[in-house]
């Protein structure tokens, strides 16, 4: 019974995914395949604690759906109104698809119930037993931080890499604009402020520190810490100018830069990149996990606010003009 | 056993009714603010039902704590949430809907 309600839910996942999928690829509103995307993004996480891969979810639900559905809205405010709806040519296509599209959704559907229901493909189970086997010799006791710290360190490294060279790349298009509108923020606002930046605060620290034993990490935790500071930047709240210069980014490039030395460190003393002396003591593990995700936090929210700091003197993102100001 | 058994069943098919009110308020209201409250009835009782049901059902106390408060953030986001944009839509000019 329990199998079945489990096959059924399976079933509806996989089904409302492809539609949402489709539907948010076959829209001509910008702003409804955004909404969508974030949509997706929250389905696709639950499908991720189907599959028993909590770390999976969580990262999907704040990164995949909170932190790019807000990149993807503000970069929907930059556009001007008339690229918001991409016109689309061929409507009558457009329909045929329409009468497609059940059979779209029905077959990736069917091709999941099949790979659950058959005993062969579920019993393949890939790299998880030697993975467990050598999980004692490295200084963490949950398999995906072993594998994301210390078996594949070196795609976790470029992973980091990248997200710096995307800040790089925003930075080096224009200087940083006003991102919100001028009226005043709603008392409600702030009140919300004030209760949820502790907990988000508190619950990055405790992920971080659970990244060890259980699901969790650098990457949850800096994804976290970053819903923080997008609702600090939501509430007008700014980096003060003096800190807006090397501060900020010795920030943003200090997790991939202690990862990269303790990487060049590995290499000199034992002679491979990556192979931590002693097998990765836990403290290098956590150190590089703290220094990980107050980085991603960083560049999660600098890449939201989309622009490099213009001066040293002003605020980062600076404040918009308000003629009403100006006059009181 | 089936006392709580049954209350879980009992609450958690009053927390699916909240819902689909909620759901078919948000598709058939008339304007952005009656559709706030309909979403925001199901959000704040619904889920206050779901938590509940699973409370009867937690093994540990912390297990219930967690529950609570995970009812206790959507309550104030979500509270503060409808508020902000039935803000947004005042500002925007939009008049509430009236039954003549």
């Amino acid at each position: 019974m329990t199998l079945l309600f489990g096959h059924l839910i399976d079933l509806l996942l996989a089904v409302s995914l492809t539609v949402l999928a489709w539907r948010l690829l076959a829209t001509s509103d910008l702003f409804k395949a955004t909404v969508l995307f974030i949509a997706f993004g929250l389905l696709m996480a639950l499908a991720w604690v189907r599959l028993d891969a909590p770390d999976l979810a969580l990262a999907e639900a704040v990164i995949g759906a909170g932190i790019t559905g807000v990149l993807l809205l503000t970069a929907l405010r930059h556009l001007d109104s008339g690229a918001r709806v991409a016109r689309m040519s061929g409507r009558s296509g457009r329909r045929s698809l329409r009468v497609l599209l059940p059979a779209l959704g029905i077959m990736p559907a069917l091709l999941v119930l099949l790979c659950l229901s058959s005993p062969h493909i579920r019993s393949t189970a890939g790299l998880t037993a030697s993975v467990i086997e050598r999980l004692d010799q490295i200084g963490t006791d949950h398999p995906v931080t072993a594998v994301l710290l210390d078996f594949r360190a070196y795609d976790t490294l470029l992973e980091t890499a990248v997200l710096l060279l995307a800040v790089v790349a925003v930075w080096s298009l224009h200087p940083v604009r006003p991102i919100f509108s001028p009226e005043p923020i709603s008392p409600a606002q702030r009140g919300l402020l004030r209760l949820l930046l502790p907990v988000l605060i508190m619950t990055s620290l405790y992920l971080l520190w659970r990244g060890s034993h259980a699901p969790g990490g650098a990457f949850q935790a800096g994804a976290l810490l970053a819903a923080g500071l997008l609702l600090l930047l939501l509430s007008e709240q700014r980096l003060p100018g003096r800190w807006s210069g090397m501060f900020l980014r010795l920030l943003l490039a200090g997790g991939f830069m202690i990862f990269l030395l303790v990487a060049a460190g590995a290499l000199v003393g034992t002679g491979t990149l990556l192979d931590y002396p002693g097998g990765g003591a836990s403290w290098l593990l956590l150190s590089i996990e703290a220094a990980l995700s107050l980085s991603i936090a960083a560049l999660l929210a600098t890449a939201v606010i989309g622009g490099r700091p213009s001066d040293r003197s002003t605020e980062f993102p600076p404040r918009r003009k308000d003629p009403a100001g100006e006059e009181g | 056993m089936f006392l709580r058994d049954a209350t879980t069943c009992l609450l958690l098919l009053a927390a699916a009714s909240f819902f689909l009110a909620g759901l078919v308020g948000l598709l058939r209201f008339p304007d952005v603010f009656c559709r706030l409250h309909a979403l925001t009835k199901a959000d704040n009782l619904g889920l206050g039902l779901v938590c509940i049901a699973l409370i009867i059902q937690a093994d540990s106390w912390h297990g219930a704590v967690r529950l609570l408060l995970t009812w206790f953030l959507v309550l104030v986001s979500g509270a503060t949430i409808a508020h902000l944009i039935a803000r947004k839509a005042l500002q925007q000019g939009q008049t509430p809907w009236r039954n003549r």
